[in-house]
């Protein structure tokens, strides 16, 4: 027996907003049960003091100015890097078995927990370049980790640029790389900006790999070679080791608005970048 | 073939296993509006690709023959390809205005070639005014080019072409998605700048090769059937196949 089209598509919309309904409630679920319980601790002094007695009681300062180092520095990294990857695979190249070779084994990399990439800057930026625990292994440790989503979503933004665009570039006599720069960059900007800021969003929440390559230290890193403690990191030490549940949340807190406020600016700025060239 | 700008001689074009050009040879004459007719995949929009070398974009392309620009063989190792699309220019099928401001969308290719701050905005006034387009846009320059009518953007391509000062232009069917007006208004400015420029217009539309084209030529499954001048086409076609096609018999 056929069910008539009238129920399916009811039941479809129903499976469909039911689907879309417990997605958005688990997600308001743990940012609202982290703010309730994060928020009454956070204040001026807790966001700019530095932590007294490991962290038992005091601010979270050094670990604020860890989590925007530490990401500002792999993204200064990874982002020329991945976009430059991208441009080269998919302007100057053409699809032949290296370049499906280099693209499967960006996919591979993507997969790769953090823990590995961790133990890797431990091994490789930590004791064999002898960076130590510090801000420079562990930025470069986290580009590497966030370089594959960077390559992979800046490379489908320029494929998604017309190629009429390019043709018309090249018909009023513009070189490949001007092309790039005039044409396909500034249209490929808004999947390369979220490619970026899935890369933030993944540095600022990192631990496993943070802790193995920048460290723990709970001073203001002087230098790039100095260790410093990211707010994800002193989240977990301040849980792990039982020292300050309160704080803990805190911090969580002020981890999640971060990670809010660096999606809001970033698709602020790009919005506005948009209007500009369609006014 | 002293006055001919453009010389091919047996021209072919392959697109990997394809042959989509077979053995094109003509001379196309200067300051004059050469009318591409013929129907569709009878290989006229590749001739045009070849003339400024957009066909090397795509992959497998192989080319025999020879292209003459001003004597000089575009298909030659040390001949410049920028340079070529610079004294080449083309205004596309469909009307493709770049995302930015009318004014940006013009200086394109002039900004490029290094052309001076000074002159820019000179330059901007005369292409649009060339392209019947200066008194629509003059007072909203600065505004985004996607924002034109249909008819509008594919006037503001041909300015941006204009713009390069290029001697030839190449034209593939510049007016097959526009109305009877804006196809009059680029007509008409196509008929003024064979003065300065040769001209070459690809056309599914035979009645417009034969409003404004001097000579034409006929396409037919990558070969070219005919070439004289476009009252003798139109009205003493030496092959059949000719006849059938402008007289609209054509299956």
């Amino acid at each position: 027996m056929r069910i008539p089209p009238k129920y399916t598509q009811k039941a479809a919309v129903a499976v469909l907003a039911g689907a879309t309904l417990v997605t958005l409630a688990v997600l308001l679920f743990i940012i609202g049960f982290v703010l309730d319980k994060g928020l009454p601790v956070v204040s001026f002094k807790f966001l700019f003091t530095n932590p007294e007695d490991m962290g038992r009681a005091g601010g979270i300062f050094p670990t604020l100015v860890g989590s925007v180092l530490l990401p500002l520095l792999a993204i200064a990294i990874a982002m020329p890097l991945g976009v430059g990857t991208a441009v080269y695979l998919t302007e100057y190249t053409r699809e032949t078995r290296v370049t499906k070779v280099i693209r499967f084994g960006t996919d591979c990399l993507a997969g790769i927990p953090s823990i590995i990439f961790g133990l890797f800057g431990f091994i490789f930026f930590v004791a064999m370049l002898g960076f130590g625990w510090s801000l420079l292994s562990g930025g470069l440790t986290l580009a590497i980790m966030i370089l594959p989503t960077i390559i992979r979503t800046s490379e489908e933004a320029i494929r998604a640029v017309p190629h009429s665009f390019r043709e018309v570039s090249f018909s009023l006599g513009a070189t490949r790389w001007e092309t790039v720069i005039k044409v396909v960059l500034p249209n490929a900007l808004p999947g390369i900006v979220t490619g970026v800021m899935l890369g933030v969003g993944r540095c600022i929440s990192e631990t496993a790999a943070v802790i193995f390559t920048a460290g723990l230290a709970l001073r203001l890193p002087q230098s790039p070679f100095d260790s410093v403690r990211t707010m994800a990191v002193h989240y977990y030490v301040l849980v792990r080791e039982g020292l300050s549940t309160e704080n803990a949340y805190g911090t969580a807190a002020i981890l999640i608005i971060a990670v809010l406020l660096v999606n809001m600016t970033a698709y602020w700025l790009m919005h506005r970048f948009i209007a500009r060239r369609t006014k | 073939m002293s006055d001919a700008k453009i010389t091919v001689r047996k021209l072919s074009v392959f697109f990997g296993q394809v042959q989509s050009l077979r053995w094109v040879t003509m001379d196309v004459p200067r300051n004059k509006i050469l009318g591409v007719i013929g129907p569709a995949g009878s290989g006229k929009t590749t001739f045009l690709r070849t003339l400024n070398r957009l066909n090397d974009l795509s992959p497998d392309t192989h080319i025999e023959g020879e292209v003459l620009l001003d004597g000089q063989d575009i298909h030659h190792p040390s001949f410049d390809v920028v340079g070529l699309r610079k004294r080449v220019g083309m205004v596309f099928a469909l009307p493709v205005p770049l995302p930015m401001s009318i004014h940006d969308n013009v200086v394109y290719g002039p900004r490029l070639s290094g052309v001076k701050k000074s002159r820019l905005d000179e330059l901007v006034e005369t292409s649009l005014r060339a392209a019947v387009l200066w008194d629509e846009v003059k007072d909203r320059l600065h505004k985004s080019a996607l924002r034109l009518s249909g008819g509008q953007q594919q006037r503001l391509c041909l300015a941006r072409t204009l713009a390069m000062e290029p001697e030839v232009i190449l034209l593939d069917e510049p007016c097959s998605g526009l109305d009877p007006i804006s196809t009059a208004k680029i007509e008409e400015a196509l008929t003024v700048l064979k003065a300065k420029y040769t001209i070459i217009l690809v056309t599914n539309n035979t009645k417009q090769a034969a409003r404004v084209a001097d000579d034409t030529a006929f396409f037919l499954m990558g070969e070219m059937v005919e070439y004289g001048t476009t009252s003798q086409i139109f009205t003493v076609p030496r092959d059949k196949r000719t006849n059938d096609y402008v007289t609209g018999r054509f299956g």
